[in-house]
């Protein structure tokens, strides 16, 4: 499909951590199968395939059939990776994510690979936009958003010892590592990664960095910015927006993703339910044009400088 | 026009479309160029010898309708849009760029001609079986093409499809599978068999005719309505080549996606003739 993103010095495709943690997995565990749709190229897969060909089942392209076989497959005591391109995964096998994933309640981990818009050109039948909408009302598949290279391993090892539904969304988009101090990894808390008094940035996946290169930019003229990296998006940690929402008195949500029903939509949810504050809500409002992803992020503000734009309006619509 | 005409004028077109849509590839180094060139003489074929359309009434009622459900070979589609007269060249220089109505995938509410958006495989065929059965309601004698990958076929819409239209004897109906025996990463027949895929669709009743997929006099009279029409819908399965016409393209999964640098090109463009 898409050529990959230009490579740049320090930012790193979490799909090769992915390939790496879960090969590794797959070596002391034996019940670790991977479950693909004519997608082990896409998913990084090759690596796996080769020590382990007869752990990997590709049931060609068939996405209704990869979810509904992953589901059997923890039935007979397999721990099932499932990988594809996100957009298919989703919105291809969606009543089989709710009935036999979600509603069954199978142990079968779901890895939504090159999500969000990384396949640009290729159009909005190939984004993965709407998945945080589709997924978040099927409360029981944790769906989890890593932003960078440690953080894609750490969701891979907790899902693998996880009981139960697990979706990983990646991208293909190089990102930087991200620096926070004693980092640990957990699943349904809203990670710190920057303090700040003033406005509040909840990102996730490949937003977050450039929420933290907003916070240094909105420093440089005096504005105090919070960041939390919010790598799980469901089940949502309410109580660090609400803390959020009390201490900086407004919020900006930042995703590779529809703004509609997304980590927008939850973080609003829960502010009005419970300590309204301005929300401005950054992403994409529906269908794209074409484009690349560079340009693409660019179109739509998501950058630092839109961040920060964003920033100041949530600050500016705060009550006197 | 005689026949030894129209089997030139094909073959004429067919040409340019395969250098036009390397060209695309090439500019915007992205694209599906294998399954642009196993799919390029089938579709010339039908758009120049087969298919009743007007260019510059794309809605006409009675128009026959191509679904192209293997949308990612966009370069196949795009050029034989623009030869047909959809559109303007100029139009095909900005495949992929911003805002362009070119991307990776087909878009009706972007470009005439498109009968329906495409992308993700197989959704083609039952949107065109939803166009043959309005046909059928309506009386209409216009004919409904699709055209699906091999690998495309894995997806089980497709044979939902199929037994519907079995079942409704769609003689106007007609699938063409683009059989090149590769998919995205490996054949159709390691990752996930088709053979014997004639028995299948015969099973599912329709008429299947086997023809090479490169050979335009084939495709043809494979694709002429007999006297009288059809009882069932039919099948072609047209035995391609993935990257047809390009030496160190022919059979090779790499290039599915895979984009030329400029030595390639130009090697292509000297094969090409
Ligand atoms: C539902 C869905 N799953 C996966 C893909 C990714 N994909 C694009 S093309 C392709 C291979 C198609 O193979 P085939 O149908 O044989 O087409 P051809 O070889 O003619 O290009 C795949 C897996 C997709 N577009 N849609």
């Amino acid at each position: 499909m898409a050529a990959p993103a230009q490579k740049q010095e320090g930012f790193y495709d979490c799909r090769d951590a992915w390939a790496r943690t879960i090969e590794a997995l797959a070596e002391e565990d034996p019940r670790i199968v991977a479950v693909v749709n004519d997608s082990v190229g896409s998913s990084k897969l090759g690596g796996f395939q080769k020590k382990f060909p007869d752990r990997l089942v590709n049931v060609g392209i068939a996405e209704q059939n990869m979810v509904g076989v992953g589901a059997g497959l923890a039935n007979g005591g397999r721990i099932p990776f499932v990988s594809a391109a996100s957009c298919f995964l989703t919105g291809r096998a969606l009543e089989q994510l709710k009935a036999d994933i979600a509603y069954a309640g199978f142990n079968v981990k779901l890895v939504g690979q090159s999500s969000g818009v990384a396949y640009g050109e290729l159009g909005p039948t190939h984004h993965s936009i709407e998945d945080f909408a589709w997924l978040r009302p099927l409360d029981k598949i944790t769906v989890v958003v890593p932003a960078d290279s440690w953080e894609t391993a750490e969701a891979v090892k907790w899902a693998a010892a996880h009981e139960g539904p697990v979706y990983i969304r990646l991208s293909r988009m190089p990102v930087p590592d991200l620096v926070v101090e004693n980092r640990q990894f957990q699943p349904g808390k809203a990670e710190v990664v920057r303090k700040g008094s003033d406005v509040t940035l909840v990102a996730c996946g490949t937003m977050v960095h450039l929420a933290v290169q907003a916070a240094a930019d909105l420093q440089a003229e005096g504005i105090s910015a919070r960041v939390l990296n919010m790598a799980t998006i469901n089940p949502l940690d309410g109580a660090a927006i609400e803390k959020a929402a009390s201490e900086t008195g407004a919020i900006v949500t930042i995703e590779e993703a529809n703004i509609h029903g997304g980590l927008g939509g939850a973080v609003a949810e829960h502010t009005a339910a419970t300590l309204p504050v301005p929300v401005e809500r950054m992403g994409f409002p529906g269908f794209v044009p074409t484009g690349s992803v560079e340009w693409l992020f660019d179109h739509f503000g998501l950058t630092a400088a839109g961040i920060a734009r964003s920033a100041r309006k949530a600050i500016g619509r705060k009550r006197a | 026009m005689l026949k030894n005409d129209i089997v030139d004028t094909i073959r004429e077109k067919a040409l340019w479309m395969r250098r036009r849509a390397f060209r695309m590839v090439f500019d915007a180094q992205l694209g599906h160029p294998g399954g642009d060139f196993s799919a390029i003489d089938i579709i010339a074929t039908l758009y120049f010898g087969v298919m009743r359309y007007d260019p510059k009434k794309p809605e006409m009622a009675e128009r026959d309708r191509f679904i192209m459900s293997k949308g990612h070979a966009t370069g196949a589609l795009y050029t034989a849009l623009c030869a047909a007269g959809y559109y303007p060249e100029d139009w095909l220089t900005t495949y992929m760029q911003p805002k362009s109505m070119l991307n990776g995938h087909p878009n009706r509410n972007y470009l005439p001609g498109v009968e329906t958006n495409t992308g993700p495989l197989g959704h083609g065929m039952p949107v065109a079986l939803g166009i043959a059965i309005a046909g059928q309601l309506t009386s209409s004698d216009y004919r409904t093409f699709v055209l699906t990958g091999d690998g495309e076929l894995q997806e089980g819409s497709n044979w939902e499809a199929a037994m519907t239209a079995g079942n409704r004897k769609l003689g106007k109906f007609t699938l063409i599978v683009d059989r090149n025996r590769l998919q995205q990463g490996m054949g159709t027949e390691e990752t996930n068999g088709l053979d014997p895929l004639d028995d299948k669709f015969r099973a599912f009743g329709w008429d299947v005719e086997v023809v090479d997929g490169h050979d335009v006099v084939a495709l043809l009279s494979a694709l002429s309505e007999p006297a009288g029409g059809r009882s069932k819908p039919l099948c072609i399965i047209a035995n391609t080549v993935k990257g047809k016409g390009v030496s160190f393209m022919e059979n090779k999964a790499s290039w599915h996606h895979g984009v030329p640098n400029a030595e390639q090109y130009n090697i292509a463009m000297e094969e090409l003739v």
